[in-house]
């Protein structure tokens, strides 16, 4: 039989639970603002950019761009190939590179005079602005062997490279080290251990690093500038001749004055949201089945 | 009558103390230690370790924490290595070769000196690729070769039945005590000759602990052990020999070292300790 209040277990009176709400709607807001621009970005492009791609559809990914930029009517599909072009080409130079380089970094370097050296050029690196790093290829590449898809991969490609080399570093640095030990207590040796233990288990995170940087790399507009020159017909060569992307054309047709020309521009957006989309889709099925 | 049976019962509860501790077989002397030291930096986490490993028995490492029973056993099997700054100093023989000489590898060395974890540590992979991981490392490619020693180590950790179906599922999905159970399948995979367990029960409940403790006991008959605890009902229950830690303050420079105190028959080091620290560490009045 409980007689009467042995304890008192209420709390204090206070402000707590008030601040507790006043906080919670301080988040909310946050939130929110955060969701504006973004919602904004997504919801123009889609609306004005569907109607565009809807209109001629499929005809709008696949035919050539219309040489007459006042002419209105599809398409993207040069910029398309080009765009995949050059950032794959990127992709293939940087990520494996920044793979190689983080992994020396960390398990190698660690705290040397070389590996910091290099540590902090990477740093250096992804201060410089993008189209800086268009001069630069422009200048030792484009100058020499003339416009190519290639010259964009190579822009592109030092954009991504401390990207990845820093996202990759501070994935290996989450591996656990107990891991590490009971490989090396089995017998396996270093370069061993990395390649089958280190590696898959930093996998998922590197993937999503390499993605980020992938994507940012897809929307570059000035690195490109110099080094695709321009093209409205399909160029599959990756290594001659000059080519197009679709941020190239988005820059160029955006700032046309023809109405029809800022119709494909509005269409070549969403055409890249979409492709940055499918790419990171891609990526992520095929990279976390294996967790 | 009553009270007669109930003495019975307290000399079966503590029958070390009455009787004398049988003689230990003296068997082949797997590690030979000569003042072994080591030191983390400048740190000397231990110093003037002697003791002789014997085959085919299990030593368990006692002691308060911090004493140094884990980096002695660490020395062992090289794994200082991978620990920059980490240095052992003195002689350390194993089957009368120098560990630390300059011609011997420390994989080649870790091939034959497995070790399992505190925590259990699974790799995250399939709990076939756990234990296959070993023998691939030694070379071993053959399918049916690798199927053979997976099982054979599984059912040498007693974990076969329970995971015999799920041998592509994730290591991870399984217990404490089946993950530490794993762990130790992986490590007598490579078929090894000594086997080091640091703290291999302190994660898992009792009943986990019995079946690791149990293991023990029928592993010893292939494998030498030596095994670190913090519970000195386990180094009673479990070990042939028992070697006693403690850390002592370095008046010189302020630092506490880890020693071994004593190292004797287990048996003896429960009911007749020569030592009288020893003595206060088992009987609870100190560490």
């Amino acid at each position: 039989m409980i007689v009467g209040p042995l304890l008192d277990l209420r709390g204090k009176p206070s402000w707590r639970g008030a601040r507790n709400i006043a906080m919670q709607v301080i988040m909310g807001l946050a939130v929110i603002a955060i969701l504006i621009p973004l919602v904004a970005v997504v919801w123009s492009v889609v609306s004005r950019g569907a109607g565009v791609v809807l209109h001629a559809f499929p005809e709008f990914f696949t035919a050539e761009i219309p040489v007459v930029s006042r002419r209105a009517g599809p398409g993207m599909g040069p910029a398309i190939l080009g765009t995949l072009l050059v950032t794959g080409g990127a992709t293939l130079i940087a990520v494996p590179l920044g793979i190689l380089g983080a992994v020396y970094l960390h398990e190698y370097g660690g705290t040397s005079a070389f590996a910091k050296l290099v540590r902090f050029l990477a740093t250096v690196m992804t201060g410089v602005p993008s189209i800086v790093m268009g001069l630069f290829v422009y200048l030792t590449w484009t100058m020499r062997f003339g416009y190519s898809a290639f010259g964009g991969a190579l822009a592109l490609a030092c954009l991504m490279l401390p990207v990845v080399i820093g996202s990759t570093e501070q994935m290996l640095r989450l591996v656990p080290a107990n891991l590490r030990e009971a490989a090396y207590a089995l017998g396996a040796s270093k370069s061993r251990t990395i390649l089958t233990i280190v590696l898959p288990a930093a996998l998922p995170g590197i993937v999503s690093g390499s993605l980020l940087a992938i994507a940012r790399a897809a929307g570059e507009t000035a690195p490109l500038l110099f080094a695709l020159g321009a093209a409205t017909a399909y160029n599959p060569n990756l290594f001659a001749g000059a080519n197009t992307a679709l941020s190239l054309q988005i820059f160029g047709n955006a700032t046309s004055s023809f109405v029809a020309a800022q119709d494909r521009a509005w269409g070549a957006a969403l055409t890249l949201m979409l492709l940055a989309f499918l790419i990171t889709l891609t990526a992520r099925l095929l990279f976390t089945r294996r967790s | 009558m009553i009270i007669e049976s109930a003495t019975e019962s307290v000399k079966a509860l503590r029958p070390m103390q009455r009787r004398a501790a049988p003689p230990l077989e003296e068997t082949a002397v797997v590690f030979d230690a000569e003042s072994v030291e080591v030191f983390y930096g400048s740190f000397r986490a231990v110093r003037g370790v002697t003791m002789k490993i014997y085959k085919n028995q299990i030593t368990a490492f006692i002691g308060p924490s911090g004493c140094g029973k884990t980096t002695m056993l660490r020395a062992f099997n090289r794994m200082h290595d991978v620990i920059p700054g980490a240095r052992v100093a003195g002689k350390l023989y194993y089957h009368g070769v120098d560990l630390y000489g300059p011609d011997v590898s420390a994989t080649e060395v870790r091939r034959r000196i497995g070790m399992v974890f505190q925590k259990p540590n699974p790799f995250p992979k399939s709990i076939y690729d756990n234990i296959a991981f070993g023998p691939r490392v030694n070379g071993v490619k053959n399918t049916s070769e690798l199927d053979a020693v997976v099982e054979k180590s599984l059912r040498s950790a007693a974990l076969w039945d329970e995971v015999k179906d799920r041998l592509r599922h994730s290591a991870l999905g399984l217990s404490g005590g089946q993950q530490q159970r794993l762990c130790i399948a992986r490590t007598i995979a490579v078929q090894p000759d000594v086997v080091l367990m640091d703290e291999p029960c302190s994660a898992l409940d009792p009943i986990a602990t019995a079946r690791i403790e149990e293991l023990m006991r029928q592993l010893k008959s292939q494998f030498t052990i030596v095994i670190v605890t913090h519970n000195m009902q386990q180094a009673a229950r479990v070990s042939d020999r028992t070697a006693f830690f403690t850390a002592e303050l370095d008046a010189k420079n302020d630092q506490r070292c880890g020693i071994l105190v004593e190292y004797d028959a287990t048996a003896k080091i429960f009911s007749n300790p020569s030592d009288e620290r020893t003595e206060n560490y088992i009987t609870g009045r100190f560490g």
